[in-house]
């Protein structure tokens, strides 16, 4: 017995709506099986995991704050992306937006008018911009490699954001511990409604949603990128100037993973701290081809993955589950989900032994 | 999670009827305490000795409590959600304890006046918000004692943390210690940047121990360092639990954070309900350091360390006891006087002998 995969030659429409069903019914079925095996009740703890975390509007609320980061830089890799621009560098361009919206923040502590909070965001934006750019300064002059140049940005960016945060935009009053001061109310991200941590980005990330749409589907720069990732040559011949493209590509990624970082800290963090980020950068590469790079896919797959770090500590918390098992169950649904894309491609052909014995013996009848 | 929502409700009421004092311990409803920590909890280092704290409140307190616990919390803007969603939970004492959970367990704590809180190692503290830390200096100051002891080149070594006060009151310590009983010695400091990174941490031992360090501290979580003095034929000290086993041959003692007792006390404090908030410091008299010294001490020396922590436990001696200059040679601390938690808390300064430049 052989189970080989046959190319469809095109992508198949029914497996592309059921392939997310069939990987969510197996990340059901095993991880059940695995909760069993350990002892808990399957149905409650799938429910502690992935519906209790949005039992009230605050759970919503913590919902979004949390996917928020993600889906910004993932949606400015996207573009990237399509392009076939590989940019890993998003968690360093977003540290980088957030330590330069910060610099900004703690020079504007006094001011009371709205303007700060946009000489902020533009301040974060840019510097992640800026860093992309270096990425897209290399390929195009020197033609290096934008993989390797992205992922060792982000180890310069970390440590660029460690030397600020003890050093220069210490808080003074701090005792010496590695924080700035709070910023001013002014440079803060407006909250939505009272309870719960909800704030502004949320508009700036629904904005984004809709311009990487229309810019991906409906704009001719849009085109450019696809046929650029598509095939390069075909690109040349027509006249699209390639340089030009990896030039935006990088420059809008790195603009969106900036303003996810300065969002962090003018938004929830109210501050500099050395860690800004838990890795975003990293989950959203991994969010953008969940979303099959397209704009709704990905909000869709950022909210899914926020979803699982919710519940994992929510299961901490309700049921002592330990990290390691939460983490198990999202590298399950991950796996599944990646796995089962397979699928839109490729038929699965089971070749069974018996069956071709019978045909042959019927041959020789 | 019905049953979560339904408790807080629950409990309003039977407050709101006046009942709250009978009928809250007649309902027998545990006490429910939980813990945000920075690591894993099999870090053996600071996040584990929190976890064994957890558990001896769990033994001690048994059916009056229900504890949980939630791991590798960042200390970023994930803090903060964790830290109230166990508030809204129902959980009626809550301890964070990493630097970097002060401002969310301080905004938590406003929002939720009714919970408990407690913050280790920070300074900023409210009516339901305490912070606890360990007087680690004691400890330093009598594993600086055995090094002044044990050393034969001169130099020890420092793999440190972050610059903050806690960690430069910890070197100050060791210099102290070894003026008085080796001078000459100075203190090697290489920085890590991290509190768990065991290849940093490990990187750093070696590069101390190729400067000629012959006893190797730690201000860093992991047993990497220990395992690099144990491989390298060198002392170590080691810190957070006892690490001994990491290193037979290298262990000299471990200063171990027991934080089990202040979580004991602090525990059947809100039980009884006479808690206040406070700024607790626990050292060596309060159990809070243990420092077990193994038998690679000669015995003479191990009967003069323990006269040293004896000293310590009853007030007689504190190490940081004046005249104590810093660096450039201003005097911090007059001649005679103690250092108050205050002074011990600011800490920012080199003493005069350490030859390393702090950083800014």
């Amino acid at each position: 017995m052989l189970l080989s995969l046959e190319p469809r030659g095109q992508q198949s429409r029914a497996m592309l709506w059921l392939s997310p069903l069939l990987a969510a019914l197996l990340t059901l079925a095993s991880g059940s099986l695995l909760f069993a095996l350990l002892g808990h009740d399957p149905l409650d703890t799938l429910h502690t995991l992935l519906v209790a975390p949005l039992a009230d509007w605050y759970g919503v609320s913590e919902l979004l704050v949390k996917a928020l980061p993600i889906l910004l830089c993932a949606l400015g890799l996207a573009v990237a992306y399509q392009a076939r621009i590989w940019n890993i560098g998003a968690e360093g361009q977003l540290l980088l937006g957030a330590l330069a919206g910060s610099a900004m923040a703690l020079q504007l502590l006094d001011w009371d008018s709205r303007w700060a909070l946009l000489w902020v965001v533009a301040a974060g934006t840019a510097a992640g911009a800026a860093w992309a750019g270096l990425s897209a300064w290399l390929r195009t002059v020197f033609n290096a490699n934008e993989i390797l140049t992205s992922i060792m940005l982000n180890y310069i960016a970390l440590n660029l954001l460690l030397f600020f945060v003890h050093g220069p935009l210490k808080d003074p009053a701090g005792f010496n511990f590695p924080e700035s001061a709070m910023f001013g109310d002014a440079s803060r991200l407006p909250l939505l409604g009272d309870d719960g941590r909800l704030h502004a980005g949320l508009y700036l990330a629904l904005l984004t949603l809709a311009a990487v749409w229309v810019l991906l589907h409906r704009s001719f720069l849009g085109f450019q990128i696809k046929v650029l990732g598509l095939d390069r040559r075909a690109a040349g011949f027509v006249g699209f100037r390639e340089k030009r493209l990896v030039w935006f590509a990088l420059l809008l990624s790195g603009a969106l993973a900036g303003l996810a970082g300065v969002g962090e800290v003018a938004g929830p963090i109210g501050q500099l701290v050395p860690q800004v980020s838990p890795g975003y950068g990293y989950a959203a590469i991994t969010v953008a081809f969940l979303g099959r790079l397209n704009p709704l896919g990905i909000l869709a797959a950022s909210l899914l993955m926020a979803l699982l770090y919710l519940g994992g500590e929510h299961a901490q918390m309700a049921m002592n589950l330990p990290q390691a098992i939460t983490q198990l169950f999202q590298g399950l649904m991950l796996f599944f989900l990646l796995a089962c894309d397979v699928l839109i491609l490729y038929r699965p052909r089971l070749q069974l032994n018996w069956g071709r014995r019978s045909a042959l013996k019927q041959v020789v009848a | 999670m019905q049953n979560n929502t339904r408790k807080p409700l629950l409990r309003a009421l039977v407050a709101a009827l006046g009942f709250s004092a009978v009928l809250g311990a007649a309902a027998a409803d545990p006490l429910k305490v939980g813990f945000v920590y920075i690591g894993p909890i099999g870090d053996h280092g600071w996040t584990y000795q929190h976890e064994q704290g957890r558990q001896l409140v769990m033994e001690k307190l048994g059916a009056q409590v229900e504890t949980s616990y939630v791991e590798n919390v960042p200390e970023g803007a994930d803090a903060e959600r964790v830290i109230r969603n166990m508030a809204k939970g129902g959980f009626d004492l809550i301890f964070t304890t990493s630097f970097g959970y002060m401002n969310p367990t301080l905004k938590v704590a406003k929002q939720f006046p009714k919970v408990t809180f407690e913050h280790a190692t920070g300074y900023k503290q409210a009516n339901n918000l305490a912070t606890y830390l360990s007087r680690s200096y004691e400890g330093r100051y009598v594993g600086g004692f055995l090094a002044a002891r044990m050393t034969k080149s001169k130099k020890i070594g420092y793999v440190a943390s972050f610059p903050i006060p806690e960690v430069i009151r910890d070197i100050n310590a060791i210099q102290l210690a070894l003026d008085k009983y080796n001078p000459g010695s100075e203190i090697k400091v290489v920085w890590v940047n991290s509190w768990f990174d065991p290849g940093k941490e490990s990187d750093a031992a070696n590069a101390l121990i190729d400067q000629g360090v012959d006893v190797v501290f730690q201000h860093t979580d992991s047993p990497a360092p220990i395992q690099t003095a144990e491989r390298r034929g060198v002392y170590s000290v080691g810190y957070a639990s006892d690490m001994a086993h990491f290193g037979p041959k290298a262990v000299l003692t471990s200063i171990v954070n027991d934080w089990g007792p202040h979580y004991v006390k602090s525990t059947q404090a809100v039980l009884d309900g006479n808690w206040a908030s406070q700024d607790f410091w626990g050292g060596l008299a309060e159990d809070t350091i243990q420092l077990p010294i193994s038998d690679l001490v000669p015995a003479a020396v191990k009967t003069e360390a323990q006269q040293i922590i004896a000293d310590i436990k009853s007030g007689k001696f504190h190490p940081f006891t004046g005249p104590i200059k810093d660096q450039s040679g201003a005097l911090k601390i007059a001649a005679g006087v103690v250092a108050s938690n205050t002074d011990l808390a600011s800490m920012n300064y080199y003493v005069e002998n350490v030859k390393a430049e702090l950083p800014k």
